[in-house]
Order: structure tokens, then sequence, then C-alpha cells
């Protein structure tokens, strides 16, 4: 099945069942042993794609009848699900801070992001933008969208880490370009900010606004969700454009130790983060328009994935830890950049 | 003669068991589905000194949040509250076809996932939708300003005000107005002078209920109200964000805020309906 045909739901049907669904575990046939998947928001029609593929792969390998659930929803509500009690085996966030919130509680162990290769991320992405047929605006990178006349549409830093993945390559984009000096940066900051239209609270209703309902010059995205999106709702009225700078949007898994061992499904676990590094499952992750490491399906794929540089977080903001607590934390510069 | 009254002492018969048992299972119900959240609420509070509460609640942001809220929620109560009284007044005064399914369609807010309302009515209202597209010109934004806040609001708690007044109403004979009328007065004074008295406590008490609901509500409203800051940020998204952040008290504290606003005005209208009936009934009621 294609990915586009996986995503003909529609943002509104989709961001409807993300409504009346989040958090819910997907019913299935019973199976000898069950893994729990707790993944983010749109990557439903992924792993809808990529478990049935597992599965067939394990029963092949050990001529075992397993299963997977999965259970959907903000990554940070997922996150704190499993803090409360919920023993999902794997997780695959869009937020390396959603791990290590885990991390920090003992429920993932220390050294997850060396668990796994390229930062226990097996796919990354960046941040992408979709703009109107023939781009009437003219939109071609960050500088452009701090125009008067350009409305911008986004989820919000607060609620989604979609909307901090694009605050991060803004200012990223705007530290290179002022040479981090801070007042500017603030300004630019400041002003890209304001001309945000609609702040959703997650990607999907950000989609809606700008598809559905015509909000906003550009929507920024992932460049997998642009490109769905894209494919979706016709090549002809919207086109993708990729800025030169942006940021890695890295795509973290883990093993959830404790509940996998409590669930005696320690193996299935480990061997279920490796098939997502496998070249098969690479390929469909490539479908999905994620980029991937495997050389051979990067080459395959390589006119998808226009070049661009990707600032890495680390490098820009320090860690994962300082960016939160200097922007997105209570009080911080994102809430003082929005002030009145 | 011994009679049962005299056997069970001087309670008269009811049909349900005992004071004793049905006053311990309602306090035990009280408790486990009202008291034991709102302790388990209150006790995240108990690590903060109170200076440190204040300066949660009174951040400039929530308050400009507090502000949208209230007014949104006022401006749906009041619209409700008439409009109510109208839906009310059709509907147990006159007989129409169709009269069954409009009673029906007064649950319906109850009925719908509040988030599947908010998706509606932004689409509804947003600038390329049906009425959307029939307003813009005329310069009227409803989707995304806290005018579609008040609206997902009034669409929530419209319930609240109809079926409090509709049972007062039905009890209330047609005789009554045509007895006003007869004795000389006008339409308008046979309204206000002696139907108006009969319905103001249960009016005041839906619209109350509505109000506080809309307080409360973020499913139906994060999809129009277009979230931005300052603006139209509702108290329930700062919640919201403060629990994004694992910030479990800062999120406790606001929804006291929350808590304490609707807590104080049920208890307020309680208290004032007792002495509205009391006076409406010569201190007999």
């Amino acid at each position: 099945m294609s990915a586009t045909s996986l995503f003909r739901r529609g943002a509104l049907g989709a961001s409807l069942a993300a409504a009346l669904t989040a958090g819910m575990v997907t019913p299935s046939v019973a199976a000898e042993r069950e893994l729990l998947n707790s993944s983010y928001d749109i990557a439903r029609e992924l792993f809808s794609a990529i478990n049935p593929e597992f599965i067939a792969w394990w029963q092949a390998e050990h001529g075992e009848e397993i299963d997977i659930q999965q259970s959907h929803g903000g990554s940070s509500a997922q996150a704190r699900a499993i803090l409360q009690g919920l023993r999902a085996d794997v997780v695959t966030y869009n937020q390396v801070t959603d791990v290590q919130a885990l991390a920090d509680d003992g429920l993932v162990a220390e050294d997850w992001q060396d668990a796994f290769d390229n930062n226990a991320s097996p796919y990354y992405s960046t941040t992408a933008f979709l703009v109107r047929k023939d781009n009437p605006k003219g939109i071609e990178s960050w500088d452009d969208l701090v125009r008067e006349d350009v409305d911008i549409v986004f989820p919000n830093p607060k609620t989604s880490g979609n909307g901090r993945y694009t605050y991060l390559a803004a200012w990223g984009f705007a530290d290179d370009q002022f040479d981090g000096d801070e007042e500017q940066i603030h300004d630019f900051m400041r002003t890209f900010l304001g001309n945000v239209s609609v702040f959703d609270t997650g990607g999907r209703g950000a989609t809606t606004s700008f598809i559905e309902r015509g909000i906003g010059d550009v929507l920024i995205s992932f460049e997998s969700e642009v490109n769905n999106i894209r494919g979706e709702y016709g090549s002809d009225d919207y086109e993708v454009i990729v800025p030169p700078v942006s940021i890695l949007a890295e795509f973290p898994v883990a093993v959830v130790g404790p509940n996998a061992e409590r669930n005696g499904n320690l193996d299935l676990a480990e061997a279920y983060i490796d098939y997502l590094y496998s070249e098969d499952a690479q390929r469909q992750l490539a479908g999905f328009n994620y980029r991937v490491n495997n050389e051979a399906v990067a080459e395959e794929f390589s006119d998808q994935f226009p070049e661009t540089e990707l600032l890495r977080v680390e490098d820009v903001f320090g860690s994962w830890d300082a960016a939160m607590e200097d922007h997105f934390a209570n009080g911080a510069l994102l809430d003082q950049l929005q002030r009145r | 003669m011994i009679t049962l009254a005299n056997i069970t002492g001087s309670a008269p018969k009811r049909v349900l068991p005992g004071f004793g048992l049905s006053l311990g299972i309602s306090l035990t119900f009280v408790s486990l589905m009202l008291l034991l959240p709102m302790t388990s609420l209150f006790g995240q509070l108990s690590g903060i000194s109170l200076a440190e509460y204040w300066r949660i609640i009174t951040d400039g942001r929530v308050v400009a949040s507090y502000i949208v809220t209230i007014g949104a929620a006022a401006v749906a109560a009041l619209v409700n509250a008439a409009f109510g009284l109208l839906l009310a007044w059709v509907l147990v005064r006159y007989d129409f076809p169709g009269k069954r399914l409009l009673d029906a369609l007064m649950d319906l807010p109850f009925a719908l996932p509040t988030a599947v309302a908010g998706i509606t009515l932004a689409t509804l209202y947003s600038s390329n939708g049906w009425m959307g597209r029939l307003l813009d010109p005329l310069g009227i934004q409803v989707a995304y300003t806290w005018v579609g806040i008040a609206l997902a609001m009034a669409f929530t708690s419209i319930p609240f005000v109809v079926r409090t007044v509709q049972p007062v109403l039905e009890d209330l004979p047609n005789e009554v107005d045509e007895a006003a009328l007869t004795l000389g007065a006008s339409d308008a004074t046979a309204f206000r002078r002696v139907i108006l008295p009969h319905l103001w406590p249960a009016l005041v008490t839906g619209t109350g209920l509505a109000f506080v609901r809309s307080l409360g509500e973020f499913g139906a409203i994060i999809f129009i109200a277009g979230n931005a800051p300052y603006e139209t940020e509702i108290t329930a998204l700062m919640i919201f964000v403060r629990l994004q952040e694992y910030d479990y008290v800062g999120a406790s504290a606001i929804a006291s805020v929350v808590l304490a606003v609707s807590l104080a005005l049920l208890l307020a209208i309680n208290i004032w309906q007792g002495r509205f009936i009391k006076r409406l009934h010569g201190g007999r009621g």
C-alpha cells in the first residue's frame, strides 16, 4: 500500500480521529505475545504499514505469531502516560526530550541514545514549507517569512514538538544570518512569531487550518508531513519548499526496559527497533517521505530529498535540555518574545 | 397499636432504605467521585509557597487568558439565557410538527464529543466556510477570534438553560398568564411581573451552570480559538501547556483558580436562590 493511499483520510478526518482516539489503543486480534508501541500523533499511517511487515518477518524467523498494538497522541502526553503507568514496551517519538523524560525516571536506559545507531534515530526529517500553487508570495527561505505580507501557520511550540522544531529552525537561521547578534535575532523571532495567524495545538490541526480553512500563505511542518499533504491534496495546488538551511529533526526510539521485561517482551522490543533500521523498513520510511541513513535507500530516493544544510540542536543550542530551558520553559525566551 | 413509624422512630416510611445507609452511600460516592480528585489536585499545590502560587496564577499571559475566558463565557451565558428561555418557552407552550425532534436536539451538545463540535464550528465559520463566507464581506470575523470562542461556549452550554427552565415553565399553567391579562396587565407586564419571577431562579441557575461549564470547556474551543497569545488563549489551554511541560504544580495552580471561581459562583447562586424563593413565597417557602 502506498503512503498516499494510507494518508487518504485527509487532515480533517485525521484530526477528528486524533481528537477522538488520542491515547487510545488500537484493538486487534489475540496473539501469543503483544508488543505495545507508544508513538507520536502523525505516525498512525506509518506504523500501520510497517507493523504487518515486522509481524510477518518475526513469524518467518521465529515461527511465533505476535501482535503489535499502537498508541498515538501528542508525544509529551504519550510519555506522560508511560510515566503514569502505561506499560508500553517501545517508544517511537518525534522529540528527544520526551524519551529523556522517561530516562530521567529510570524507565529508559540512561545511555539510550547509544543503544541504537544515529543517536537512536532510525529516520530523520527536517522542517519544510508548504505554499499555495505557484508560490504567489515567492517564499524560498526563512527571511521571507518575516515579511509584512506573509501569514504563517505552524503548531504552537508550547504544545507541539513539531512547532518547537519550527521555532528552533527559524532561530538557527537567524543566529547564522545575524552572526549571533542577540538583539537582531530577537527582533527576527518576534516578527516571525507575530506573523503566525493561528496557533493550533498539534501538527494535524495546523494542516487543517492551512488546507481546509485556507488560512495563511505558508504551512511549516516536518518535510515528511508537507510532502504527504501535497501528495494527498494534489500536487497541482501546493508546492513544497525546503529552505536552504533548516533543522535536523530526529525521531528517537527506545526500549522501555522495565515494562518490556515485565511483559516478557524484551527480545521482541529490541528486534522491533532493529527492524526499523533494516533495508525493508528504511525503504518504507522513505516512502513516507522520511529521510533515512541506509545508503542504498537514500541513493534510491535522492530525488525526493533536496540537499539542505541541517543544523543540529546540540550544535546551535548546546543540548536539548538547554534548548528547552532557555527557550520553551515557562517564562523563558519564547514567552518573552510573545510578551506584549 | 404499634405502627411502622413507632418501630423505626418518628421518621415516616421512605422508598429508599434508612437515612444512615443512604447518606453513607452518598457520602462515599461524593468522596470517591468528587473529593478524591479535588484533594489530589490541591495536594499537588502543597509543595509550593503562597508567593510561588501567586506568581503562577498572576502571570501576565495567564491573566490575559482569564479575561478572554470569563468575557467570552459571560457573553455565551447571556446569549444562552435569552435564547434558552425562548427555546424552553416554544417547547412548553406550543405544539408544532417536529417538536419532539427539536426537544431531542436540545441535548445534542451533551452527546456530541466537544472536539467534533469545535472542528465543525471552525469549518463553518472560517472565512471559506458556509457561514464565514457570508459574514466575511460584512467584516465579521468569527473563527479565530474571541467571538468564535463565545460561539463554541454557547454551543456546548445551551442545554443547561433550556433543561433547567423547561420543567419550571411546565409547572406554570397557561391560566396564570391568562389571569394576568384578564386583570388588565399588558403582555409585557404579564411577562415581567408574573411569568419571569417564577422562572427567575431556574433561569439564573441555568445561566450560571452554562457560564461555569464554559469556563472549563477545552475541546470545542481549541479548534476555533486560533490560540494567539494574549488575545485568544483560554485558561484551559494554559493548563494544558503546563501539563505539556510536565509542570503539574503550575497546571494545578491555574486549575484551582478556575475551580474556586466556579465553586464561588455556584454557591452564590444557591444562596441567592434560597433567599429569592423564600421572598417569593412570603417567607413560607
